[in-house]
């Protein structure tokens, strides 16, 4: 598959990989460049393949509080959180972010892998006076990131870009909000897909470096920000992953409920680590073995060479005694096994 | 894209330098392209005996790991230290500084199987 920025990929030098059946740019300039341009300036990124669904309906906001994690009732209109959609053994399915749009209208940004997944198991529990839509296809996205980002809001929109996160703005057609991946203020353009191509070149007028998904990665592990595929999955639950905080267990019910509440008296089993390398060392990927001395600890779920710190870094489960910060371990890399530690999240702390 | 004349290459991107019965090994200038930043390199030690069409080092960058084939078969006798704390070499001097290892040629006669830069041009399309 495609996004309607495709020929604008190709145009700007991007070099195309899969990215779970949609042809996207991996880099254009360079990984480091474009990693560098949105921590210290402004870059933009092609989010079209992600997925937009519309609930709507008197009872929209109670029946996603009975789906999602997080408490969309609690949403003022104009806002956004971030939530999961778990299945019944509380593991994740997705993860998401939710906006407000109106009283009783919501829109749903899910992972592009699994549109489908999530439409089908969100279709299969709706309810009377809730109307859902699945309309990933008409939407493109751009996601602006970067300290900079701010000048380009301007130069797009002509007003001051909100200094909250998560905020909603009405800029005509389509929707702004002050989310992002990369742990930069910035914001995030759903547009009708047809006008992507006219926003695509007004953001690149603007002053921002075309980025691919190669420095989205890079950018989101040192924020310790998961990939829903590497390390969430529907065998771990949010709480295993470190995402309590956007679990309320104040709600009456919702879908893995009883399975995280379970979870919590018995004691979480392993928890997701950030991991720093504290020796030289190649550069980390996933499913790399975690040691601590001969015992195989698990593997890594993502990993990279952090462009911003200059050494290896990663994400991995380990169990729960085993998962403080400054606990140390090794990862194997080809046979040989490096020093690394369990480092407190995130592992890039932007000096201010 | 440079294709030096003085040196043979292997499909698999590597070239070779050959002086008398030593050669010297690199990636193209096509290779490193392609792999873009790369942020390691693990020439092989000293002593080591490499074949051909076998790895011999690998050099990684932010994205992938990827192996290095030698050209030719024999004894390792010179690493590039210079590469292994300077990875970027092998992007912005592939040909020179961005060398990784050299090696005693144990079979010159391997060296007919390398392509001439004019094949090798071929190859990469120009």
């Amino acid at each position: 598959m495609r996004t309607p920025l495709y020929d604008a990929h190709l145009a700007a030098g991007g070099r195309m990989v899969d990215f779970s059946g949609w042809e996207m740019p991996v880099q254009y300039s360079g990984i480091l460049h474009e990693h560098r341009a949105v921590r210290e300036n402004v870059g933009v990124f092609d989010i079209s393949h992600m997925g937009e669904f519309f609930v709507s309906g008197p009872r929209a906001a109670e029946w996603l509080d009975s789906l999602l994690t997080n408490h969309a009732a609690l949403l003022a209109v104009g806002q956004a959180h971030y939530s999961l959609l778990l299945n019944t053994r509380g593991g994740v399915i997705d993860d998401l972010i939710v906006y407000r749009l109106d009283h009783d209208e919501f829109l749903l940004v899910v992972n592009a892998a699994k549109i489908e997944e999530d439409a089908a198991w969100m279709k299969s529990r709706l309810i009377e006076g809730v109307t859902f839509e699945n309309r990933s296809a008409e939407f493109a996205a751009l996601a602006v990131q970067g300290p900079r980002s701010s000048d380009v809001f301007e130069k797009l929109f002509g007003s001051p870009m909100p200094a909250e996160r998560n905020r909603v703005s009405d800029v005509g057609e389509g929707f702004v909000v002050t989310t992002g991946y990369t742990g930069e203020k910035g914001f995030e353009w759903i547009v009708p897909a047809g006008g992507a191509g006219e926003a695509w070149s007004k953001v690149l007028a603007a002053g921002a470096l075309p980025c691919g998904l190669g420095a989205r990665d890079t950018l989101r592990l040192e924020m310790c920000y998961p990939l829903n595929g590497s390390d969430l999955s529907p065998d771990h639950s949010p709480l295993e992953s470190g995402l309590g905080f956007f679990v309320d267990f104040s709600k009456p019910d919702f879908v893995g409920k009883a399975a995280l509440v379970a979870q919590k008296a018995s004691g979480v089993p392993r928890r997701l680590c950030a991991l720093k390398v504290t020796e030289k060392s190649p550069p980390i990927r996933p499913h790399y073995g975690i040691f601590a001395g001969d015992i195989r600890l698990g593997e890594t779920t993502s990993g990279a060479l952090s462009p911003s710190l200059g050494c290896g870094i990663a994400m991995a489960y380990l169990p729960n005694e085993l998962s403080r910060p400054g606990q140390e371990v090794a990862i194997e890399v080809r046979g040989k096994q490096f020093r690394a530690c369990v480092h407190k999240k995130p592992l890039y702390l932007k000096a201010l | 894209m440079n294709v030096p004349e003085n040196l043979r290459y292997a499909e698999s991107h590597e070239w070779i330098l050959v002086e008398g019965d030593t050669g010297t090994v690199g990636i193209t200038d096509h290779a490193q392209a392609e792999l873009t930043d790369i942020v390691f390199a693990e020439p092989p030690a000293v002593g080591k005996s490499v074949k051909a069409g076998e790895v011999a080092a690998v050099v990684e960058s932010v994205k992938a790991a990827s192996d290095i084939y030698s050209p030719v078969s024999g004894e390792v006798i010179a690493r590039n230290e210079a590469v292994e704390g300077n990875p970027a070499l092998l992007n912005t001097d592939p040909f020179g500084a961005g060398w990784i290892y050299k090696v005693r040629l144990s079979d010159p006669a391997e060296l007919s199987a390398l392509k001439d830069p004019a094949a090798y041009k071929a190859q990469i399309g120009g």
